[in-house]
């Protein structure tokens, strides 16, 4: 393999371990050290990927983070990871890295095709191009504009990896390793201040680690930072070292996300490491260092392979040894360019060129170019380009002329200036201001616990960069409360200061209509469709982004944003801080959904209750549903049996003999105290006073505003204590509405609340034989029908066990419910089931329950109502205490709107046809075809098949629907109206003679 | 996520509690004395501010008291928690305060 690229000088790679790679399917070498864009440079392979919207051939254009061209997918299968920057894809033995979004190949693509349809894909083509006909946007448009237009496809099997979190909290945060933020880090550190140092880099030292000709207090660069992450090391009781740590998100008080890439590197991680870590990290003071991005410039076609950023031009060469070209022409407006010349030049690359927009460059630094032999050219400007799938000359024109002159080259550098990182800074939601000399937004007033230093700040020098470090961490120590530390300096040689910048379009020759200049390389946006957006009325710069999505890219356009605003305000004859910045936001950077939903999957996705007799259903083949976070038998199916049939037998047994279901989900809360009765008279609408010790009563919650909230059966077991029951779902919003009242509105009442739903296991028997199967079992409670009548509840023992025994129903049978302490829950229900065999009762689910109880016409809270029905509409007003003062609710029952005629009141409903089953949702009208645009009458809430009816039977809420019994209505259904009968909402024993025998 | 003080264990994360409304709307003392209009807006109306605001928390996973906060709507600042039954305080004192 070809090594010809890698200049004399080594970097930080180790050229002594070599590394074996593979590129969409070819093998490659490269280094310990080495990034996947670096290894591939050195094996002169630019060309990386394809644009997202036109698919034009790109190179990488950045040595970092903000990379917006070549991205790549790595790994295969499972563990196959989408659009990563090869810039920050460090290289292992083995890596396997594929470009995107090109079919066929790489270099033959057939997508490039929408280069040439590119009048088509103009600013706001989504808008304009596809908007009609309507239905054709679904069909024919999106799925072609999606397969041609994109990113990498995600793996579709599970993650295999697993991710961790960790909660941790410091004085200082210091965010970015460079020459600012280890500066702050170490001031910090010094005072004994707790501090955390991460950067988004395998390495500490930013900048410094592309360094070659400074040093620090005598130290080559390198060598300083070396001692410094020492230092922070041997500090580890208070430092925390984080590299390939991403600072993503600043959120409220000083709470930052980052994630750690613990794993992406390694050829063979250790399976026990998670792939990635997410920290929150609560920091009493933060220190942003997060440097600058340097500012692509705009010419026509400046988006060749070979084209890239000049200061990541020396970071390839100092850093990683490689030299990205043979002959370069360096194109800028900023002297740090020149530098950048320099040091290529010494690594081996002949610079053909420099052209500086600039008038005049007479900086340190072009001297020192010119001094070096280099051509250097001011009032020149980079005019466009040619090659194919690799630059093969610069395009420069002298300003003011027309003449275009050709210089062949296989590298173009180039250099707009440098825009300071303020992401973190403006998601703390602090106040840029526009920095009218320097043209940049720099950080303004902070709205939270933090200081920004060296580039992010808009610092220009190396020596400013530390002297804001050093401040920084001293001032953050300070605030946080630790000791004070000493000002520290550092005496710098060997580096040349750089100023200058240029930001928005570069004038060319050319006919603007007809060429690409990039703004937004990953979105594809050019300087024509920013000024087009502004021509269509774009104002704002939101609109702008919008139009064009310049900047909507993952890549947050951390390149692009400057430029674009810049090239929009000159269109609109506006200064730029007139036209705006738009928002940065969380992540800085993609992290992966893995880090996000952490721990949060599979079985630790949500947790899962389940009652003393899961094991038990589960043996015997039932089939669960989940009931809020409750797994609860739905239904018991024997052999050969579907859903339908065996709910139906199961309704049939428990009419005729009688069923076991388990009752435990339902919510129970102890109300305790002198006045119990009186708290209940203020939170149920049922008066309480009189209910004597030892009877039940249905209870009916409603809110403030008279609407039904809740219900259940309580019992009153002693003067002071209450066994109150909820809907499964409802248990804590009952709990915290009665706490809410106890507390803020009552607080003078002697009561206690106690959630006690774990603590009791609840088997239901219902049904004729309910008494005969209990009677064995039961010690100490006369349960006969005189003894104990329906609604009251005893206590004594069942099989030896303490018990609540209730004698209640909510199938409309003769029935029993046994709360014993949950322990002894499957205990109890083998008991009770070794007795009910003997009068072929039934174990019943769910399903049965439902069906059962709206054969009685027993609301379910959340089925029949949705949070806007009262009482008197679902015939419930004998459950209201109606010479109570005062109860929750009660005032609101006379609001007009809750009085209304036309209120939709609860009924039943048979279809004529009678084994039509409604569906459930399903809407009701006057007529069976009524025109578009016809309210509703009301919907269907409940319907079912019945065993005893021997047909279907519906529950529904209907506009005035006790006033239209016996009338026919319609449910207009896809296949036609279904014709319905209005009924009286009980179908079953009207009388109720089957609750008190 | 926020940090709350709850006045009764102090900070603790914003996972631990349940926001409950505006603070400091009495519940009339008899309601059937009260026009329509006066109960509706005793359920409905709310001042929704840009700027401060005084609001219910309940320490849901903590304490599991109810206690109010005046809470910046705009920037999320917390100026002052205190337990419920407390009289409002003075938001321009407390205004003043978290300027020193
Ligand atoms: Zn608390």
């Amino acid at each position: 393999m070809s090594l010809t690229l890698r200049a004399k000088r080594s970097g930080r790679v180790d050229r002594t371990k070599p590394l074996s790679f593979t590129f969409d399917g070819k093998t490659y070498r490269g280094f310990e050290g080495d990034t996947l864009a670096s290894a591939l440079l050195a094996n002169g392979v630019h060309l990386m990927g394809r644009s997202f919207k036109y698919h034009r051939p790109r190179g990488v254009i950045t040595a970092g983070s903000d990379e917006p061209n070549a991205l790549v997918s790595v790994g295969s299968g499972a563990r196959h990871t989408p659009n990563l920057r090869a810039p920050q894809v460090e290289l292992y033995d083995g890596l396997v890295a594929k470009s995107q979004n090109a079919w066929p190949s790489l270099s033959f693509d057939v997508g490039a095709i929408n280069n040439f349809l590119s009048p088509l894909f103009v600013a706001g083509f989504y808008y304009k191009t596809f908007m009609w006909p309507n239905v054709a946007w679904k069909k024919l448009y999106e799925p072609i504009i999606r397969r041609a237009a994109g990113l990498g496809t995600a793996s579709s099997e599970p993650d295999p990896d697993h991710y961790s979190t960790r909660f941790a909290h410091c004085d200082v945060l210091v965010v970015g390793s460079g020459p600012a933020g280890l500066s702050a880090a170490l001031s910090a550190a010094r005072t004994g201040a707790r501090v955390i140092l991460c950067d988004e880099q395998a390495e500490f030292g930013g900048s410094l680690l592309s360094e070659l000709h400074a040093t620090v207090d005598g130290k080559p660069a390198a060598q300083w930072v070396e001692e410094a992450v020492a230092e922070l090391k041997a500090l580890a009781g208070t430092v925390t070292l984080l590299p390939r740590t991403q600072a993503f998100g600043y959120f409220a008080q000083n709470f930052l996300g980052l994630v750690e890439r613990v794993t992406d590197h390694l050829a063979t991680p250790d399976p026990k490491l998670p792939r990635d870590r997410l920290w929150q990290v609560r920091a009493k003071e933060v220190v942003i260092a997060a440097g600058a991005h340097e500012r692509p410039m705009v010419f026509p076609d400046n988006d060749r392979p070979g084209i890239m950023l000049a200061d990541a031009a020396r970071t390839y060469a100092n850093r990683y040894g490689v030299r990205p070209g043979g002959r370069a022409v360096v194109a800028t407006a900023h002297d740090s360019a020149y530098q950048a010349a320099l040091d290529l030049k010494a690594a081996g690359v002949s610079i053909e060129l420099i052209a500086d927009l600039r008038k005049e460059a007479n900086g340190p630094l072009p001297m020192a170019a010119r001094a070096a032999g280099i051509r250097v050219e001011t009032g020149m400007a980079i005019t466009g380009s040619t090659g194919r799938l690799r630059v093969n000359a610069a395009l420069v024109s002298k300003l003011g002329t027309d003449g275009e002159e050709a210089i062949p080259c296989d590298l173009i550098l180039m250099c707009g200036g440098w825009t300071p990182s303020v992401h973190l800074f403006s998601q703390s939601r602090g106040k840029l201001v526009f920095d009218d000399a320097r043209q940049v937004f720099i950080p303004g007033e902070s709205a939270q616990a933090e200081r920004s230093a060296g580039a992010c700040k808009g610092s220009e020098t190396l020596a400013q960069a530390f002297e804001d470090g050093f401040a920084a961490g001293l001032d953050a120590a300070a605030k946080a409360g630790c000791a004070q530390g000493k000002a520290t300096q550092v005496k710098l040689a060997g580096v040349l200061d750089a100023h200058g910048g240029f930001l928005g379009a570069v004038p060319h020759p050319h006919d603007a209509g007809r060429v690409k200049a990039f703004v937004d390389y990953q979105n594809d946006v050019t300087a024509k469709d920013i000024k087009l957006a502004t021509r269509e009325g774009m104002r704002s710069i939101e609109h702008v982004k919008r139009y064009t999505t310049t900047g909507m890219a993952t890549d947050q356009g951390k390149l692009s944003n400057m430029n674009a605003l810049a090239i929009a305000a000159e269109a609109l004859g506006k200064p730029i801080p007139a036209v705006g910045l738009t928002t940065f936001r969380q992540p800085y950077t993609p992290i992966s959904f893995g880090a996000m939903a952490n721990h949060s999957r599979g079985d630790l996705f949500d947790p899962v209750r389940k009652t003393a007799t899961h094991a038990w259903a589960e043996a015997q083949g039932a089939v669960f549903e989940d009931v809020g976070l409750w797994k609860r038998a739905w239904y018991f199916p024997h052999a050969g049996e579907d859903m339908h049939a065996a709910v139906l037998r199961e309704c049939k047994t428990v009419r005729d003999s009688a069923g076991v279901f388990d009752a435990s989900t339902l919510g129970k809360i102890e109300v305790v105290g002198p006045d119990a009765a009186e708290f209940m008279n203020i939170l149920y609408t049922n008066p309480w006073s009189k209910l004597e010790v030892g009877r039940c009563r249905y209870g009916l919650m409603l809110n403030e505003a008279g609407f039904v909230m809740d219900d259940g059966v309580v019992g009153r077991i002693a003067e002071d204590r209450f066994h109150v029951t909820t809907t499964t779902g409802g248990a804590p919003r009952v709990l915290n509405h009665m706490e809410d009242y106890l507390q803020t509105e009552f607080p003078n009442l002697k009561v206690a609340l106690t959630s006690t739903t774990e603590q009791y296991s609840v088997v239901a028997v219902q049904g004729p034989n309910a008494r005969k199967i209990i009677a064995p079992l039961i010690d100490g409670i006369d349960i006969s029908n005189e003894a104990m009548p329906h609604m009251s509840v005893r206590l004594g023992k069942i099989c030896g066990v303490p018990t609540r025994l209730f004698r209640m129903s909510f199938t409309g049978e003769l029935g029993f419910e046994v709360n014993v302490p949950a322990d002894y829950g499957q205990a109890i229900w083998e008991a009770i089931w070794a007795e009910a065999q003997k009068y072929e009762a039934c174990a019943y689910g769910t399903e049965t329950m439902h069906v059962l109880r709206a054969e009685k016409g027993y609301i379910i809270v959340g089925q029949e109502t949705d949070g806007t029905v009262t009482p008197n509409d679902l015939g419930l007003d004998w459950a209201i205490g109606k010479a109570k003062p005062d109860f929750v609710g009660k005032r609101s029952l006379t609001r007009p709107d809750l009085v209304k005629a036309d209120r939709k009141q609860l009924v039943g409903l048979l279809t004529v046809e009678p084994q039509t089953v409604l569906e459930e949702g399903a809407q009701i009208t006057l007529i069976g075809n009524p025109p578009a645009g016809t309210s509703a009458l009301g919907h269907v809430t409940s319907s079912y098949q019945s065993a005893v009816l021997g047909r279907s039977f519906a529950l529904a809420i209907v506009s005035a629907g006790r006033a239209r019994m016996g009338e026919t209505l319609y449910v207009p259904m896809p296949d036609g109206p279904i014709a319905v009968t209005v009924t009286d909402p009980v179908f079953y024993d009207k009388e109720g003679a089957k609750l008190h025998v | 996520m926020l940090l709350i003080p709850c006045p009764h264990c102090g900070n603790r994360p914003e996972l631990e509690f349940r926001y409950a409304g505006e603070a400091h709307i009495a519940r009339p003392a008899d309601p059937s004395t009260t026009s329509d209009q006066e109960w509706a807006e005793y359920l409905y109306f709310r001042s929704n501010p840009k700027g401060l605001h005084i609001e219910r928390w309940r320490h849901v996973s903590g304490c599991a008291r109810f206690f109010n906060c005046v809470r910046d709507t705009v920037s999320d600042k917390i100026l002052k928690t205190y337990p419920a039954g407390q009289p409002k305080p003075d938001l321009a004192e407390l205004v003043k305060e978290a300027g020193q």
